[in-house]
């Protein structure tokens, strides 16, 4: 395009010179000067073409070979132009002059001693046919990637992984399956062994059996016989009471491995995981509280901006010499009177002082009559009752090692959020049968109609008329889609006169 | 018959179960690899008690004073020839006896005189070496002894002792004539071409340590950059055509690869620029206007393999390292398949590869430490220097012969510094 609207450009003017140098004939050094004017403007406009299939000012090399004194080292012309021009150039141009790239090298005068294969100059810029990703090279080079990683993980990842055994309280409401989902789908890259203990509260059900059968892991899910009640306080008790009887099982099949606590409305991050394989045997880490603001909670914050950090974080605290020195615990103080009661209130939901997702053990301090077993943990048989947070398994709190580079990474993060107790949702989350219409499509503002079906699939939609609808009622879900508006009047017609004819 | 049929198979079962333990003794492989070049395992010799040095005295124009006009000169890639002085005046081969001197040094720092922007203006560099030498030979016998053939010169400019930036112009100039028959410690190397001499040690340009240091992050984080690269493509103030600049070989990475995923190349220079080569599995060293460039050196500092594109280049200490094994050599005609070449190669060598750069040795002899630690390029030069020795019998001239005509070169140059 550019090539044809300066040629035009330079025959426009060539013709106007010659229109111009026409009625001048009589004056003979007007003439003169014009036949000079116009042999100098053809000899532009010739430079102007060539330079533009060549793709550079040659002009400059012209001089350069005429004037020059040292033209030794120096040779002409490259293959290809510049790289705008290339580009819009046909390629085919460049695949024709690819493999000719050879005979650019002349030969060298004696100015060097040896003959270089490298020459000074000018050279073309190389451009492949079809410069774009081939996706088997892609490929191969990820599993390039991958080999590289597996080996950097071999030689600075851990060494001899523990299994981690992870134990998750749960019972079937609502938003189970989103919250238990996301542990589900964090347990499932972590790149160790690891063995999930799901206990649920009102016993073995088949919503969470089938939710957690897809994560491919290995799990034991045990049911507690106790229903969840509906205050947050008793919550928490019957959840200790829970992974108390998850501890119990861990030492009754006399599991080994890393003992992790994972709520099911929690998030973790992978870091987490690889961190608690550094634990000797009791370690802590520091969780991130979100408390789901309400209006409340913000005029507070912005009162006592100093005081309060925008996020709690639960955890260990340690002193200059990274030694425990003690514990960031949960501030109530703020929500005093405004916190949720019952696990549908739209309050704020405020965690224990020391939630126990924070926490991780070794779990052969669970079993019985270990030979290495440090005497600061407690039996856990001899324990009943609520045991507030894991801190109450132990005798000694300064044994705790602080994990995530004492307690400065934020490794989980602590979330409660609940639907209302009442709140109706479908078995699974499968909407069998389709849902009911509800607003009719033609007074959406559906996109323009795209090309007919052939005949017999419209006559099987009916849409507006109820009656059609009992008849065609598994067709419904695709009728919504048959939103067309100057199709809808037809098909209605044509499936009323149907159904009357059937009726 | 029937014995021999069980023993083959016994024999096959053994060695099947021998390959087997073979990969797994790989997979616990060593994180380094011992590393020697062609003139064998001379990495971590200790140069002391092998040569001895001999520093001349040169008066403060030649190199304090220029220092003290522009101390950007010490953060440059051309600084080396400043760091080596001072190694030189503090290091135990520095003796103050000339006679017993196996090497002699002239301290002239020609790479000083800076543009605002910090660019090395070569013009006068002629002129002053030359000046330098006049003042050696004629305040000392030992220059006129051998006409410098057991002298040695720091010249880490673009093209070396040629003096100037352009190539055509450095290669019309030549080497100094009377650095002709001198050793030459340069970065500047390339085979065949006239700017490099026959026995001339090349260094690595200067980086900055202590800067690099500071960017180190934790080695388990994991490789996920293929090919990393960030610099010009086109020089379009001094080369606004393109073909001139890198002899077209950046301009081709840019437009075969400008749109692969594999390919982090850009011309935005980003904070992070250290911390991404950490994470780089290639780095790519193309050449520039001249074929060396700090990209190699922080290259292997940061355990990324250089992919070396410059036709016949020669790299840092050729002789003590072998980096066929270390980088990845690629023609510049080849570089449209640069794709293609680099995920063909297996990934054992690519490990192996990883593994000689992470040699503690590999990583000290590219850098300029101050305070001069073992093993560092300050040594691998006087490594270098000393398997040099012993100086050939006809180094010495007789009496009366000339050999370096004191007239060549340009008339420019004749001109008193």
């Amino acid at each position: 395009m550019k090539l044809s609207a300066l040629h035009q450009s330079y025959l426009s003017r060539r013709s106007n010179s010659f229109r111009s140098s026409g009625p001048l004939d009589s004056a003979s050094d007007a003439g003169y000067k014009s036949s000079a004017a116009v042999f100098w403007l053809i000899l532009h406009g010739l430079c102007c073409l060539i330079s533009l299939v060549l793709g550079f000012r040659f002009s400059r090399l012209v001089f350069f070979l005429l004037f020059s004194t040292s033209s030794s080292n120096l040779y002409t012309p490259p293959l290809r132009s510049a790289a705008e021009l290339a580009k819009t150039l046909d390629v085919h141009s460049v695949q024709s002059t690819n493999p000719v790239a050879n005979t650019l090298q002349l030969p060298l005068p004696n100015k060097t001693a040896t003959n270089s294969r490298v020459i000074v100059g000018r050279h073309g810029i190389r451009i492949r046919p079809w410069p774009h990703p081939d996706p088997v090279e892609v490929m191969k080079a990820h599993q390039i990637l991958e080999r590289v990683q597996k080996e950097q993980r071999l030689q600075f990842g851990v060494k001899d992984p523990r299994t981690i055994i992870v134990v998750t309280p749960t019972y079937v409401r609502t938003f189970q399956a989103l919250h238990l989902t996301g542990v589900m789908h964090s347990l499932m890259v972590v790149p160790y062994d690891l063995i999930w203990i799901v206990m649920e509260a009102g016993g073995v059900s088949q919503e969470t059996a089938s939710l957690i059968a897809k994560s491919g892991l290995k799990t034991i899910h045990v049911g507690f016989n106790q229903r969840m009640p509906n205050s947050w306080d008793e919550r928490h008790k019957l959840e200790s009471k829970m992974r108390l009887h998850a501890l119990r099982i861990v030492r009754e099949k006399k599991l080994d491995g890393i003992v992790m606590f994972a709520d099911d409305s929690n998030m973790h991050s992978l870091e987490l995981f690889d961190e608690i394989q550094n634990v000797k045997w009791f370690g802590a880490v520091s969780v991130g509280i979100l408390t789901t603001s309400t209006n409340s909670a913000e005029s507070l914050d912005r009162k006592e901006d100093e005081e309060n950090p925008r996020m709690p974080i639960q955890g260990p605290a340690c002193n200059a010499s990274n030694m425990l020195a003690g514990w960031h615990t949960f501030n109530i103080l703020p929500f005093a009177g405004k916190h949720a009661v019952n696990i549908d209130d739209r309050l704020t939901v405020l965690p224990r002082k020391l939630e126990w997702s924070g926490f991780v053990l070794n779990s052969r301090l669970l079993w019985k009559g270990g030979e290495d077993k440090p005497e600061w943990i407690k039996d856990i048989d001899m324990l009943d009752g609520d045991v507030e947070s894991p801190l109450g398994l132990i005798t000694d709190p300064s044994v705790v090692e602080p994990l995530g580079s004492c307690g400065r990474q934020v490794l989980l993060w602590w979330l409660r959020v609940e639907a209302r107790t009442d709140s109706k949702f479908p078995p699974r989350w499968v909407i069998d049968p389709p849902l009911d219409i509800t607003i009719p499509s033609k007074r959406t503002p559906w996109p323009d109609a795209p090309p007919e079906l052939p005949a017999k699939e419209k006559t099987e939609m009916g849409i507006q008329d109820p009656i059609v609808k009992h008849a065609t009622k598994t067709r419904t879900s695709r009728s919504k889609h048959r939103s067309k508006r100057k199709h809808e009047t037809r098909t209605d017609t044509q499936a009323s006169t149907r159904h009357a004819e059937q009726n | 018959m029937g014995i021999w049929r069980w023993v083959f198979i016994g024999i096959l079962f053994l060695a099947d179960f021998i390959v087997k333990i073979e990969p797994f003794k790989l997979g616990r492989s060593q994180p380094t690899e011992r590393i020697s070049g062609s003139a064998g395992d001379v990495l971590e010799d200790d140069p002391v008690g092998r040569l001895k040095v001999f520093v001349y005295e040169l008066p403060s124009k030649y190199n304090k004073k220029i220092l003290q006009k522009d101390p950007r000169c010490l953060n440059h890639m051309f600084a080396a020839e400043i760091y080596m002085h001072r190694f030189l005046l503090s290091s135990p081969v520095r003796t103050l006896n000339p006679e017993e001197a196996d090497w002699f040094y002239t301290p002239v720092y020609t790479t000083c005189d800076l543009t605002p922007n910090g660019l090395p203006l070569p013009f006068k560099s002629p002129r002053m070496m030359r000046s330098a030498i006049q003042l050696i030979s004629s305040n000392w016998p030992y220059w006129n002894r051998t006409e410098g053939a057991d002298h040695f010169f720091l010249v880490p400019h673009d093209f070396g002792a040629c003096f100037h930036y352009q190539e055509e112009k450095a290669i019309e100039r030549g080497i100094l004539p009377l650095l002709q028959r001198a050793t030459l410690v340069q970065t500047f190397g390339q085979r065949n071409h006239v700017c490099l001499k026959e026995g001339s040690i090349t260094i690595p340009p200067y980086a900055p340590p202590q800067k690099m240091q500071t960017h180190l992050i934790p080695e388990k984080t994991p490789r996920s950059i293929f090919v990393y690269f960030r610099g010009l493509f086109y020089d379009v103030g001094n080369d606004p055509e393109g073909g001139y600049y890198a002899r077209g070989a950046r301009a081709a990475v840019w437009e075969n690869f400008k749109d692969n995923p594999l390919f982090d190349i850009s011309t935005e220079h980003p904070t992070t620029y250290y911390e991404d080569m950490q994470r780089a599995v290639f780095c790519l060293c193309p050449l520039g206007w001249a074929p060396w460039s700090p990209r190699l050196v922080e290259a292997v500092i940061f355990g990324c393999i250089p992919v070396i594109i410059a036709d016949d280049i020669v790299l840092p200490f050729a002789d003590a390292i072998p980096w066929e094994e270390i980088g990845v050599y690629v023609d510049e005609k080849d570089v449209p398949n640069l794709d293609t070449i680099l995920t063909s190669i297996p990934p054992e060598v690519i490990l192996r590869k990883q593994r000689l750069l992470a040699n503690p040795s590999m990583k000290q002899a590219m850098l300029f430490p101050q305070p001069a630690q073992p093993g560092d390029a300050f040594h691998q030069v006087l490594n270098g220097l000393a398997r040099k020795l012993p100086h050939d019998k006809s180094v010495y001239l007789k009496p009366g012969e000339r050999v370096l005509n004191w007239t060549a070169g340009p008339v420019g140059d004749l001109k008193p510094w």
